[in-house]
């Protein structure tokens, strides 16, 4: 659906790569250049109009991503880089400061690179421990299994809402709830979910959140984090500069900016977040519900057609997202993914930085295919076509 | 070369890889080597003796040109002193990276001579000679 929207999308390319990263619709790239063109200025800082005009649509994307999420407030959205900044800011920000020797932190194994490295981090500089929930015969994280984890040293609950190889979908709002009950907090990993399924941060009490807009049909190098306004306060910035201080003095006294500006160091990504802006209202325009709906559509349509072909290995043919992690037998994904390049279809291969999931699925590599609103049958064909001809894959390897 | 009979002798290599599986011999120098991309991985295993590359092995998992490469360079390797060995792998790199090479002392490592059209393909046919250096370097200093 939609495709007009995507110029990209007329150079014939069949995209299924939007695990890392989407396509921008036109009013996106529109709504940045506009800025680049029309008022490029700082924000928070000028007295002039274009400076103004700034400061008026930086600080109303805020307003956008808490109504996306359904923050509490305004404060509680903090622009970052990337779930990637967000995640570090709260492992080393917040829970370097009041977590202690032998807490414990739960993740799972299918977490990807930046919900999981910096825990490790934290458990060399200070002592926690990083434990795992058991996942299940499909791979996925049950509430049953997140209950049976905890302990009386379980601190934090850290886990992706939605996954970026397997795809399941997490319990959240009853994950959320069980962490509340146990005094656990609670941190979303919404890198893959962002843009795909709805997010309530209150109704699943989430205590800390990190999202990219690039993975949401907007400008990468942009993010958020979210935390509940009491936790952003008592969590440091890891950046000091420009725009985040109040004063600072000869004799050292400094007093910093109120939440969230104390973390917004230096200029901001400005076309960024702006261009963030655009791609909620695009997205919310289509609608969340229908957006998850077309995915699941087009997964199973695939599962199905897929299941047709000979020697193809599917890893999680049931999870309720758009994620298809395949393999043909006897090729090596990467082998398989050049194959595909030659019909213009991009898919991914590798670990996809989720590289301790091999313990779990007992293989290191897969192709994966991921859908987003712009994707359709037609490109799912194509895919099996090119599958197909699984013979040759070797045929142009030199 | 005529393409089919690279094309040949890379699957060969693929599908049949020569000296996959380490020895448990403690004698042997062993290196892990990564493609940053997050795929291909493979160690690589040496036996030195008095300048000479006795034996060469690998095991891992890797795509058709890195584990071919590997076999290939493995096969090549065996029985070449080290001054040899630094002039195969340093033509071979060359190769790879389209600079001036000498055809006549990489044997059957010439059927990777069209790897460079593919640039995403580099990295995977250079990985081995990476980790052979690294080899060739804890020899040095041990």
């Amino acid at each position: 659906m939609n495709r007009d929207d995507f110029p990209i999308l007329e150079t014939g390319i069949i995209y299924f790569d939007n695990g890392a990263t989407t396509m921008k619709p036109k009013c996106v790239v529109d709504k940045v250049v506009e800025y680049y063109t029309e008022y490029t200025s700082n924000a928070h800082r000028g007295d002039y109009d274009t400076s103004l005009r700034v400061d008026k649509e930086y600080e109303s994307v805020r307003t956008k991503v808490k109504n996306l999420i359904n923050a509490a407030r305004d404060e509680e959205i903090v622009f970052t880089k990337g779930t990637t900044e967000s995640l570090n800011t709260i492992v080393f920000g917040y829970m370097q400061k009041i977590l202690k020797k032998n807490d414990e932190v739960l993740i799972s194994k299918s977490e990807h690179a930046s919900n999981v490295l910096p825990w490790m981090i934290l458990k060399e500089k200070i002592g926690i421990e990083v434990k795992y929930v058991d996942l299940d015969e499909n791979y996925a994280v049950t509430v049953e299994n997140v209950k049976r984890a905890i302990t009386d040293k379980t601190k934090v609950i850290s886990l992706a809402h939605v996954t970026n190889v397997i795809g399941d979908i997490r319990d959240i709002v009853e994950i959320g709830k069980i962490a509340k009950e146990n005094n656990i907090l609670f941190v979303v990993d919404a890198a893959q979910s962002i843009g795909h399924v709805k997010i309530d941060v209150q109704k699943a009490n989430i205590d800390f959140l990190g999202f990219s807009a690039h993975k949401m049909l907007g400008p990468t190098g942009i993010g958020v984090l979210y935390g509940k306004y009491e936790l952003l306060n008592e969590t440091d910035t890891l950046e000091y500069g420009g725009g985040m201080n109040a004063f600072f003095e000869s004799d050292c006294s400094y007093e910093l900016k109120e939440v969230p500006w104390k973390f917004e160091a230096g200029t901001q990504n400005i076309a960024g977040v702006i261009g963030m802006g655009r791609a909620i209202d695009y997205i919310l325009k289509i609608g969340l519900d229908k957006i998850h709906e077309h995915e699941l559509e087009l997964k199973k349509y695939a599962v199905s057609e897929l299941k047709k072909v000979p020697n193809i290995k599917i890893y999680n043919e049931n999870t309720d997202s758009g994620i298809i992690a395949f393999n043909i037998d006897k090729v090596f994904s990467q082998d398989t993914a050049i194959f595909l390049n030659r019909f213009n279809i991009c898919v991914r291969s590798g670990n996809h930085c989720a590289k301790i999931l091999k313990d779990e699925i007992g293989i290191t590599n897969t192709c994966r295919a991921s859908f987003y609103v712009y994707n359709t049958k037609e490109e799912v064909d194509k895919l099996i076509e090119a599958l197909k001809r699984q013979d040759e894959v070797y045929d142009n390897i030199v | 070369m005529d393409e089919k009979l690279k094309r040949d002798i890379i699957l060969e290599h693929y599908q049949n890889p020569f000296h996959k599986g380490l020895s448990d011999n403690p004698e042997y120098i062993t290196v892990n080597s990564r493609n940053a991309s997050c795929v291909d991985n493979i160690n690589v295993s040496v036996l030195i003796d008095d300048g000479v590359i006795i034996d060469a092995r690998f095991d891992g998992d890797a795509c058709a040109i890195c584990t071919s490469a590997t076999s290939v360079m493995a096969k090549t390797l065996i029985g070449k002193t080290l001054d040899e060995a630094k002039v195969i792998v340093e033509n071979f790199e060359n190769m790879i990276n389209e600079k001036e090479y000498d055809s006549s002392v990489l044997e059957e490592l010439n059927v990777y001579d069209t790897v460079y059209r593919q640039p995403n393909r580099k990295t995977c046919a250079l990985l081995p000679f990476r980790a052979i250096r690294d080899i060739m370097n804890k020899n040095e200093n041990k």
